[in-house]
């Protein structure tokens, strides 16, 4: 045996070994010690095989804008009154739009000099006095618009992130993504529903105090009362299940919100039998909670989950102790995952479902079966065909076919990457092309040995013509195969992966690994004629 | 075993008239039928909307399912049998919810509610917002240009320019009539279908790429010879291995149409057009292009 195939062989042979060793823990993985099972992960599985649920998340930043804006005309009210400027009223208008109403020039000028000390990332416009006013409008720069939009978004993130960690999911993926947007991946979720109540839900809790005598029937139709605002009354008929709404009419002011929480607990209220959240305020909370109570005792306080109310209840005395709790005749599961959003904090704003795909786990299995059934198949039909057309040489080509199918599958588990269905369906596809690469070949020795060539020849001559043949054709899928990655998206991008993969084995395995097969046997003896 | 003779000389190239008009009509047919249906028929990843798939473990029909949801306001609705299953269907609806409380819900529970709780399996939903489907579309359709301008360049390279117009070409042609057939036969555009026509591009490359070479190859051993009769000969000499190669392909995204399941069955239909049309392309389009050029060029 000459040096160069011996050379080879072992190339070969070391390839088989360690691809051997990456694809055990795929098929073998229980039965494997354990040093192993942490070498090489089994090939992971892409949603639509395993089942599982794939989120994309849109942040509403405008809202997070909008709060952002509130807090400052809160800030800006409060220093107002502060350093005696008098003012008529402070808000935000048309979303994004900062307005303060000032009687005289004096006042605008007072203004102008705190929102140049404090508040320098508002930018500020004076508009003609209308009615005997001045109206200074101010709004936030595009680049804090930017960094809040930025902000917002890294800090929904966070959140979920706690949140999913709290619901239990192995393996979840949780990515920020161009646009404001979220993805988040849920492998082999089994309430995909509540996992998105759970992740989306913006657990923006607020204490409001309740505004008495006010016209409810006005307020309904639209006519409430300047710093206050209607929401409804969420209660749940203990006997018939049905939920009904009452309205109730609270200031706009928010006095508490849920920021300042510690901790949140589902108790188990043994009155009622029924399950509410305890929630323990921290020190800063706690403080203002104790401030609060005291000084509203008597007057009923609502506690404002995302805008609904689920409670009012009275303020018998102050509350020092830095704990409420927040009950509505919540299932056990409400408020399990009610604590869980709470402790986990709020959003910074709500977010929107832009895309959701939730594949069940038996559909999954399923698709596993008859993927793996028409690679199965496929490749039956094709080694028959090569067997029938090129004899002992067709079963080299099925060696190597085999071959590449294994090394496919050892790559996809050390790359760490993730077969899908569609990745399957590149698998089956690289088995259709890369057979043809032998193919070449053989058509190539044929039309060799019809010239009259000794078979040793053909053999050279064929593989050395049919070379560049075969690299062109291959780059240039390779080529279509990279840009489908590039700018693929979810399956397009599985199916990018293997065929590229594969391209690059069946390369490796048809002229490198057949060539080695047949020196193999023409180095033995001297064989006159070829089966092909 | 041989399926084609070695000495076979069939003459392709003066059939090449023929061809063209066969490929026009195939396109003219195709783009007809997508004209006349408003534009490609885009499933949910690219047009927006709400895909749930419900096998129910007693026997029913489109028409039921569609009764039970009659009182869903979604807008249009349409219920499809999946696959070979008689009882699994797919629940498309145009209307695509933001809400954390997803549209498939609502379709469940309406399910449940006709069918029974424990006759009713949701396998899979999915839900594409518009905004996200427009994405996915633009994205799409630059995957495609990326890849043939990629091609353009690497061919161009490698060989001569008006090859690569010939490879492009022929690639349009192969896209342009499996576009054709999927508004035919009133198939849906997904992204796996994007998949699937980059697949054939890439395959219906491999194959005119490897005329091409042996173009190449026989320019320069029969310089004396006429381009036409070069690209016949060219064409004869590969003509066992396209068979053959397309053989072996067609066996695999055959196995794959029959049992690979619903969720690609429409991708292993691209691929199975695809496949045919390519390997004829690669024969009739894409050397023809050659000579036309050649002619033009020698008119001049």
């Amino acid at each position: 045996m000459s040096k160069s195939l011996k050379a080879r062989g072992l190339l070969v042979f070391i390839c088989l070994g360690l691809a051997l060793f990456s694809v055990a823990p795929s098929l073998i993985y229980d039965s494997l010690p354990q040093w192993w099972q942490k070498a090489v992960d089994p090939i992971h599985r892409g949603l639509d095989l395993q089942g599982g649920m794939h989120l994309v998340l849109g942040v509403d930043v405008d809202k997070a804008v909008e709060s952002r804006v509130d807090s400052l005309a809160d800030q800006l009210e409060g220093q107002l009154r502060e350093q005696d400027i008098v003012f008529k009223r402070v808000e935000r208008r048309q979303g994004d739009r900062l307005v303060v109403v000032v009687y005289d020039e004096d006042a605008s000028l007072a203004l102008d000099k705190l929102a140049a000390e404090s508040f320098a990332n508002l930018e500020g416009e004076t508009l003609p006095a209308t009615g005997g006013y001045i109206e200074k409008h101010y709004r936030l720069s595009a680049t804090e618009v930017e960094n809040i939009g930025d902000y917002a978004v890294r800090q929904a993130l966070e959140t979920m992130r706690n949140r999913v960690d709290e619901f239990g999911v192995s393996e979840p993926t949780l990515q920020r993504q161009s646009g404001n947007r979220i993805l988040i991946q849920l492998p082999g979720v089994k309430e995909p529903e509540r996992a998105i109540a759970l992740i989306g839900k913006t657990a923006r809790l607020e204490f409001k105090m309740v505004v008495e005598n006010v016209d409810i029937a006005a307020a309904q139709k639209g006519n409430v009362p300047p710093g206050t605002q209607l929401l409804y009354e969420r209660n749940t008929n203990k006997q018939t299940g049905a939920v009904t709404e009452t309205p109730i009419v609270v200031q706009s002011k928010t006095s508490l919100t849920g920021d300042l929480l510690a901790d949140a607990n589902v108790r188990i209220d043994t009155r009622f039998n029924e399950p509410y959240v305890s929630i323990d305020f921290n020190a800063v909370g706690a403080k203002r909670f104790d401030q609060l109570t005291a000084a509203n005792v008597g007057k009923r306080m609502a506690i404002v989950l995302d805008d609904t109310v689920y409670s009012a209840p009275v303020i018998r005395e102050r509350i020092s102790g830095g704990s409420a709790q927040v009950s509505g005749a919540f299932t056990s599961q409400e408020a399990t995952d009610l604590a869980i959003v709470l402790r986990a904090g709020s959003l910074p704003a709500p977010v929107k479902i832009l895309e959701n795909r939730t594949v069940g786990p038996s559909l999954g299995n399923d698709s596993i079966r008859q993927g793996i059934y028409s690679v199965v198949v496929g490749s039956l039909l094709v080694i028959g065909a090569m067997i029938v057309y090129y004899q002992l040489s067709g079963l080299v080509a099925v060696l190597a076919l085999v071959l590449n199918i294994f090394f496919i599958s050892a790559l996809l588990a050390l790359l760490g990457a993730t077969l899908t269905l569609p990745g399957i369906a590149g698998i089956v596809l690289t088995i259709g092309m890369a057979v043809d690469a032998n193919v070449l070949i053989f058509e190539r020795i044929r039309e060799e040995l019809r010239l009259g060539k000794a078979p040793k020849i053909a053999l050279d001559l064929g593989y050395g013509k049919a070379f560049l043949t075969i690299m062109d054709a291959n780059l240039t899928t390779l080529l279509a195969a990279l840009v489908l990655f590039q700018f693929g998206t979810g399956p397009v991008k599985g199916f990018a992966v293997t065929l590229s993969i594969g391209i690059v084995c069946s390369l490796f395995t048809a002229i490198f690994v057949s060539r080695v097969v047949f020196d193999f046997f023409l180095n033995r003896r001297q064989i006159r004629r070829l089966s092909i | 075993m041989q399926i084609i003779k070695p000495d076979t000389q069939i003459d392709f190239v003066s059939m090449r008239r023929i061809a063209l008009i066969f490929s026009l009509v195939l396109i003219i047919v195709g783009m007809g039928s997508l004209l006349v249906k408003g534009g490609p028929n885009y499933g949910i990843d690219f047009a927006g909307g709400t895909l749930v798939q419900v096998r129910f473990t007693a026997p029913t029909n489109a028409a039921d399912i569609k009764k039970a949801l009659e009182d869903l306001s979604v807008g249009s609705l349409v219920v499809q049998k999946f696959g070979e299953e008689s009882n699994e269907f797919l629940i498309r609806m145009e209307k695509s919810s933001d809400e954390l409380q997803g549209l498939s819900r609502e379709v469940e529970g309406h399910l449940v509610k006709v069918y029974g709780a424990d006759k009713v399996e949701v396998r899979r939903t999915e839900m594409v917002g518009p905004q996200v489907g427009k994405d996915l579309r633009n994205k799409g359709l630059k995957a495609l240009f990326y890849a043939m301008l990629g091609i353009l360049i690497y061919i161009s390279w490698r060989f001569e320019f008006r090859f690569a117009i010939g490879a492009v070409v022929a690639l349009l042609h192969d896209v342009l009539i499996t576009l054709g057939a999927f508004s035919l036969f009133g198939k849906e555009i997904d992204l796996p279908i994007i998949a699937a026509f980059l697949a054939i591009i890439g395959y219906s490359l491999n194959d005119t790429i490897i005329v091409y070479d042996r173009i190449r190859e026989n320019m320069g051993r029969y310089n004396k010879e006429n381009f036409g009769f070069i690209v016949n000969h060219s064409i004869n000499e590969t003509l066992s291995r396209t068979i053959l190669t397309s053989g072996t392909t067609l066996l695999v995204v055959l196995a794959l149409f029959v049992l690979g399941g619903g969720v690609i069955h429409n991708f292993a239909f691209a691929m199975l057009v695809g496949v045919l049309i390519g390997t004829y392309s690669s024969i009739f389009v894409a050397s023809p292009i050659l000579i036309f050029w050649q002619e033009r060029k020698a008119q001049k």
